[in-house]
């Protein structure tokens, strides 16, 4: 006999049946795609198209087309990349984090949190390659045998780190995710027919959900939870040191790793809360992703909002103290200096808003969480913008002082992850089960639990 | 192929079926399996199955992947082509360790993953045996061989109705 708590709503609302469940996700999967649907993948693509125009443009030209500079080498490629990759920690922290912690509310927002993750991740890697200028040279950043001699990779450089880290987690979520939908898929399996029979059945490598079978599974998930909850935390740990471990003054602070992980999981978060309320409304799930749902994912929007707030202070204070001119400077720069809008955006858009969230009724308010769910991850944009751009735009020679202007290039290349990111979302809602079935059906309540009456 | 017969009686809940498996087992019938459309914990203890050890790959796999890295890290930096970066040190220790880490981490979940594939026999051109298609979906199946088994067919019938069951049904297999 499981144990109720009295005082927690119900997971799901509306008194669903275990069959309900499985009618009210798979019906998104085996019903004919909507008008509605179709216009919004053609959307994406299009996006994608114009937006993989400029990323050819940029390796067909070079890296010249994007507004860098003798002085700002790094800017709207890189934000992005760390703007993606902190995106793609929600999933794998929401099905690793919140399953060690045995928060089971997380059950009917994983499967879609952990499927951005993995498109957001993929996004990420993208801005690697558009990098590289020559992306076919891209296992030069892999330890290859190679015809130099075999001369390896240096593994003493955080960006070697990133490679591994990246494609580490990548692999690992995507590991878990597949692990995750094969009891669904098999749901699916059994009420097709014809050649979507299949297909997933194929996918669902044989499931029949035995007792033996379920009981390894779940040794399985709770063993691969507690192998990826570190694994989220050091990815952008790892992306930190891609600065923190070099000599810039803003750059080579030893806050880094613990305030890029907590700003990550913010946006991230952030991120889950837009494509769960469009997801909520489009599908109808409101039973399965209820206002509860709203509210906790905004406490944890809150927490780490505030997490990054003192972190911004904490900086303030640390080049304070330091009594170094150039990290002081580089601070004083970068909250009044020619580049302090975006300063002013990061701290109203990720410390300041958040705040709002103290109040009940616009925690479990839809709109409010929408609109505040968009401001974050616009904040958490400028946060990797200020972080990078103001501590490059003024270097230690004022003759080499400069200013960052983005050209067509960057924009394009930026809209190619939205669109990206977009098509992905728009297929995997489509074709697979948005909400994680066995999970939520053993959420629901049986008969031999009877809540306290009180 | 040899068809197989099997008696397979269905479950609406999963506390019935925790019960019922007790009630069959107790009655000296041997289940072949339950299934199940989610975890039901317990089901496999009642069932007397031993605790499920899949951190015994997940170990073996990681310790596997942390001595690899350092191989890779310590042979390719130190050994094969030493190079003088920054002043560091030839072997790369500490700084190796992130890459130590993250291979530890992927081969751990990817060896004890398929680990598990291989034990259960999943992958993409497996045949499933199913009972009942429900079972994916909102029932639970307890099926029964009856080469295992020397009560009679009557008689097992009775003892799963008996134990809750809603359906009971012969099928060969």
């Amino acid at each position: 006999m499981s144990v109720v708590s009295p005082i927690r709503e119900h997971l799901v609302t509306g008194g669903k049946t275990h069959h309900d469940v499985t009618e009210d996700i798979c019906r998104h999967v085996e019903a004919k795609p909507t008008k509605e649907w179709k216009i919004a993948l053609t959307i994406s693509i299009l996006v994608l198209i114009y937006g993989a125009g400029w990323v050819l443009w940029t390796w067909w030209e070079g890296l010249g087309v994007w507004g860098l500079n003798k002085t700002v080498g790094w800017a709207w490629d890189i934000t992005n990349f760390v703007w993606w990759v902190g995106i793609g920690h929600a999933g794998t922290l929401i099905s690793a984090i919140l399953l060690l912690f045995r928060q089971k509310w997380r059950t009917s927002v994983n499967r879609a949190a952990e499927a951005m993750t993995i498109f957001a991740v993929i996004c990420a890697a993208s801005f690697i390659i558009m990098h590289m200028g020559r992306p076919w040279l891209a296992l030069w950043a892999l330890p290859l045998p190679n015809t130099f001699g075999s001369l390896w990779v240096n593994f003493n450089s955080p960006l070697v780190w990133d490679v591994f880290a990246i494609s580490t987690y990548f692999s690992v979520s995507l590991l878990f995710w597949f692990i995750g939908l094969i009891p669904d898929l098999a749901t699916i399996r059994d009420r097709a027919t014809g050649v979507r029979k299949v297909i997933y059945g194929a996918l669902s490598l044989g499931w029949t959900g035995g007792a033996k079978t379920w009981a390894r599974y779940e040794d399985v998930s709770l063993i691969l939870a507690g192998l990826s909850t570190p694994l989220v935390l050091s990815v952008h740990t790892i992306v930190s040191f891609d600065f923190a471990t070099s000599v810039i003054p803003g750059w080579h602070t030893t806050i880094f790793p613990p305030y890029f992980v907590a700003g990550a999981i913010f946006s991230g978060f952030a991120m889950v809360q837009n494509l769960m309320l469009i997801t909520r409304v489009v599908y109808k799930l409101e039973d399965y992703i209820t206002i509860e749902h709203i509210g906790l994912m905004n406490k944890i929007i809150t927490v780490t909002g505030s997490i990054v707030g003192v972190a911004y202070i904490t900086e303030f204070f640390i080049a304070a103290y330091s009594g170094v001119e150039y990290e002081k400077y580089a601070f004083l720069n970068r909250a009044t200096g020619p580049l302090w809008w975006s300063y002013a955006a990061m701290m109203t858009c990720n410390v300041l808003s958040p705040q709002i969230f103290w109040f009940k009724s616009l925690r479990e308010n839809i709109v409010v969480s929408f609109v505040i769910a968009v401001v974050v991850n616009i904040g958490m944009w400028f946060e990797r913008f200020v972080i990078i751009v103001t501590s490059l735009h003024r270097d230690y020679l004022p003759s080499s002082w400069t200013y960052f202007t983005p050209r067509m290039a960057d924009i394009g290349d930026y809209m190619f992850s939205f669109g990206l990111f977009s098509t992905l979302f728009f297929l995997f809602s489509k074709f697979l089960p948005v909400i994680n079935m066995a999970e939520v059906k053993s959420v629901l309540k049986t008969s031999s639990e009877k809540p306290a009456k009180y | 192929m040899a068809h197989k017969k099997y008696i397979v009686g269905i479950f609406d809940d999963e506390d019935v079926v925790k019960d019922a498996v007790g009630k069959v087992r107790g009655s000296k019938v041997k289940i072949q399996e339950v299934f199940c459309p989610y975890p039901v914990h317990g089901l496999d203890h009642a069932l007397g199955y031993d605790r499920p050890r899949m951190g015994v790959p997940a170990f073996l796999f990681g310790i596997t992947g942390t001595s690899l890295a350092f191989l890779l890290t310590f042979w390719t930096m130190g050994i094969d082509w030493p190079m003088n970066i920054g002043g560091k040190n030839f072997i790369p220790f500490p700084t190796n360790i992130p890459i130590v880490f993250e291979l530890t981490v992927l081969l751990a979940a990817f060896g004890m993953a398929f680990t598990f594939f291989f034990m259960e026999g999943l992958g993409p051109t497996t045949k499933p045996v199913i009972f009942d298609e429900r079972s994916t979906d909102d029932k639970f199946a307890m099926a029964i061989d009856m080469s295992k088994n020397t009560l009679s067919d009557a008689e097992i019938q009775t003892i799963l109705k008996e134990s809750g069951a809603s359906e009971v049904s012969v099928k060969e297999i």
